[in-house]
């Protein structure tokens, strides 16, 4: 989506890399924005003020971008040139291949009607946010490993965390929407 | 008029709220609020058509509302944007009567003239407008507007629109809540984290944001645009109808007046509320009386569900800005609606602290407004807001299914790039609709506007490449514009937005608003002329019996009295200028007589 147009590294004035300080972002973020903001630009001509607007969405992409690790990675692989389409999330990591199987009967029993899941239910959720946060943890470290020694092979790595972490995180979301139905 | 174009310092900042509207502006001591001719800061959100077509905004609307309720609107703010399937279910409640040939833009019916709620709105402002005029002594043709946070693109726009029709530029849409924060940011707190809870009469916001020396970052906002006080007053007012009913042996729901009375009753009552355990619904109507008390408990009971309602976006808001409760230093109380105790307490208990409630609720919003405008101005420096999008905004793919390209929160301005191809060989255009929303499917979204993307090359299926850039600027509202990735050349954006007016329809309200207000005027100096013919025909009628008056030469007596006959005469026209003339003509014919009583008082 983002094709690479605009180099959100570029846009902060900081060097490409994964394991960044948010304070210092966000200091950096701040700074910028008291520049670029379209309101330091209200009396100046109709140019000026279209290339605030510019540069201000600019800016503020690549810092929603840049905050988040994960979006960040993210950004950074498709920068990298890595695929990162959604059909990729969708195939169960082997590995979780046993619980998957396990949980979607369990949802299967509470949409039905059926209340005794519920404990299973909460217990995988328990299971399964303890996971995310082992993937956070996989990832800062990764990235401290590709900002000392970039590599394909590091991003590579990183891909695949990302993509059992969404799939994680959607069946978080499944439960959740089951557990408590809108 | 001397127009003075060098005085960008008069830039406004305004609260153009659901009950009440304001206007503010800051100088050196700080933002303050421009008081109406009647020295009130609060203008009545309330419009009425006299029987001879003029209109008449605030005070003595809220008092026509009474005596003429079918030819008088207010909570316009409540239409503002929306379509009218939106409101059907609002209409039921409030006296508005929907003129015919409503279907593409809503069409109030006021007297024997129809009016958009953009109109309405532009009617409010223009009178703000006035007021900053008469208080500076020269024109005011900028403002910053706020509205509410959650105000989706198409309510943003109604409300720009409302400017531009009134003879504003708007310089700027603020956020209520992010305002508040300016104006408490100000003068209360540089750092921290702040929750801006702001229930006011018809729209309810949440926000949350980080103040960080001079920096109002908004973190996240939520909200209700349907829900406030009006809310309030609609529950007790349909009790206190049942109660008539039953009592009187009479339905007064089909009663304008009898209606407004009802409400204006209950809404006493409900402000006495907050002050007071127990206070008095009373009506004295054509000869019958209601009175019912209401204790604090029971309001309090009746009341729950209406404010419980704004503890889930609260909830949502402090999970979207990503900080736990303790982490929010302070909760600041915007809105009329929050001086009601159990307002107080629910957010209280939901936030674990005591809010603050030493800034007037009703005044801060506009105060905020005021120092947005400073910034834009230049005049303040050392501030900057960081607001956000209250809603995503996303785009309908295949299978009605929604396409998310900005989330909602996202600081704005901000953009979003999305390629689009053909599905037909030799396809020259393709149709892409836009929505906002959190749900997955389209029709459970707000439909923004249809944008058909024309000029395309007729070039095999799937070959085309066009790139379309979305962009929420400062304001929250939505601007597209696209590029054929494969010629570089700039698609024309033909924009079909799906409620509120078209740039044609603004401009022709515009020029209309003007012609309105010219006769507005007129009619205003011709009553000032009479004000002013009455006051010298008084003079001349004491004078009579004035021994100066006796000392006159016949024919100086002959003059003075053919002149008050002639300024009699035309003392009833709607030309302001043949009054002013008569009445110079008869200064003129008194001077000796003036000049002898005089003379007499000093010998």
């Amino acid at each position: 989506m983002t094709s690479g147009v605009t180099d959100y590294y570029a846009v902060l004035g900081i060097p490409r890399g994964l394991n960044l300080s948010l304070d210092a972002l966000q200091q950096r973020y701040y700074e910028l924005s008291r520049q670029l903001h379209p309101d330091r630009f209200m009396q100046k001509p109709e140019a000026e003020r279209q290339r605030a607007l510019d540069m201000s969405s600019a800016l503020n992409d690549a810092y929603r971008t840049l905050k988040d690790p994960v979006k960040r990675a993210q950004y950074l692989l498709g920068l990298e040139g890595f695929d990162i389409g959604e059909q990729r999330s969708k195939d169960v990591p082997p590995e979780l291949l046993e619980e998957v199987f396990e949980l979607n009967m369990a949802l299967e029993e509470m949409r039905g009607g059926d209340d005794s899941a519920r404990p299973q239910l909460e217990q995988a959720e328990k299971t399964f946010a303890k996971m995310l946060a082992e993937s956070d943890q996989e990832l800062a470290a990764l990235f401290v490993k590709y900002d000392a020694a970039p590599s394909r092979e590091i991003l590579t790595q990183i891909r695949n965390v990302l993509n059992r972490r969404k799939y994680i995180q959607n069946l978080v979301s499944e439960v959740e929407k089951t557990l408590i139905p809108t | 008029m001397e127009i003075d174009f060098t005085s960008s310092g008069h830039i406004v900042g305004i609260d153009l709220g659901t009950t009440n509207s304001l206007v503010a502006f800051m100088d050196l001591t700080g933002p303050r609020i421009i008081p109406g001719a009647d020295g009130d800061k609060l203008v009545p959100s309330v419009v009425s058509v006299t029987p001879n077509g003029g209109t008449v905004v605030g005070n003595p609307a809220r008092e026509l509302l009474i005596t003429q309720p079918e030819r008088s609107v207010y909570s316009v703010k409540r239409l503002m944007g929306r379509g009218i399937e939106d409101v059907a279910e609002e209409l039921k409640l409030f006296p508005f009567r929907v003129a015919p040939g409503s279907e593409s833009v809503m069409q109030l019916q006021l007297g024997n003239r129809t009016f958009t709620p953009p109109e309405i709105s532009a009617l409010v402002l223009r009178q703000l407008k006035q007021n900053a005029e008469d208080y500076f002594g020269v024109p005011v043709d900028k403002a910053v507007i706020t509205v509410p946070a959650y105000f989706n693109d198409a309510q943003r726009q109604a409300t720009k629109d409302a400017g531009r029709i009134a003879g504003l530029e708007v310089l700027r849409l603020v956020n209520e809540p992010t305002a508040a924060a300016l104006a408490y940011g100000l003068d209360k707190r540089e750092n921290g984290v702040v929750a801006v809870y702001d229930f006011g009469g018809g729209t309810f916001d949440i926000s949350i944001l980080k103040l960080h020396d001079g920096i109002f970052e908004v973190l996240a906002t939520n909200g209700d645009t349907h829900l406030g006080g009006d809310d309030i007053d609609n529950l007790l007012l349909r009790i206190a109808l049942e109660d008539v009913a039953s009592e009187w042996g009479q339905d007064l729901s089909t009663d304008g007046e009898g209606v407004q009375r009802l409400r204006r009753a209950v809404i006493q009552a409900k402000e006495r509320l907050s002050f007071v355990p127990s206070a008095m619904i009373e009506l004295e109507y054509r000869g019958k009386k209601y009175e019912r008390e209401i204790t604090r408990e029971l309001f309090d009971k009746l009341i729950t569900p209406i404010v419980d309602r704004t503890l889930g976006p609260c909830r949502d808001c402090i999970k979207d800005a990503g900080v736990a409760v303790d982490q929010i230093d302070e909760v600041v109380m915007v809105g009329g609606s929050t001086r009601i105790p159990l307002v107080r307490s629910s957010v209280e208990n939901l936030f674990r602290s005591k809010p603050h409630t030493e800034l007037n609720p009703d005044e801060v919003v506009a105060l905020g407004a005021a120092v947005q405008a400073a910034i834009l101005s230049g005049t303040v420096d050392n501030k900057l807001l960081l607001d956000v999008t209250p809603l995503s905004l996303g785009i309908e793919i295949m299978g009605g299914v929604v396409s998310k390209l900005i989330h909602r929160n996202s600081t704005i301005p901000a953009s979003a790039t999305e390629n689009f191809t053909t599905g037909v060989d030799g396809q020259t255009n393709v149709l892409i609709h836009v929505v906002q929303g959190e749900r997955e499917l389209v029709k459970d979204n707000r439909s923004l506007a249809r944008f058909d993307l024309k000029g395309i090359d007729p070039v095999p299926a799937g070959l085309a490449r066009i790139e379309v850039r979305f962009l929420i600027d400062a304001n929250g509202i939505l601007s597209v514009t696209a590029r054929d990735q494969r010629t570089g050349k700039e698609h024309s954006v033909e924009v079909k937005p799906s409620y509120g007016l078209t740039d044609e329809q603004v401009e022709k309200m515009i020029q209309e608003s003007v012609e309105q207000a010219e006769q507005d005027f007129s009619a205003r100096q011709v009553r000032e002329q009479r004000v002013e013919a009455d006051a010298i025909l008084l003079a001349v009628g004491k004078a009579h019996k004035h021994g100066a008056y006796s000392e006159l030469a016949d024919e100086e007596r002959a003059a003075i009295d053919k002149s008050v006959n002639e300024v009699m005469l035309v003392y009833n026209s709607d030309d302001h200028h043949l009054i002013a003339a008569k009445i110079e003509q008869l200064n003129q014919a008194t001077i000796k007589l003036a000049e002898n009583m005089l003379k007499g008082t000093q010998t």
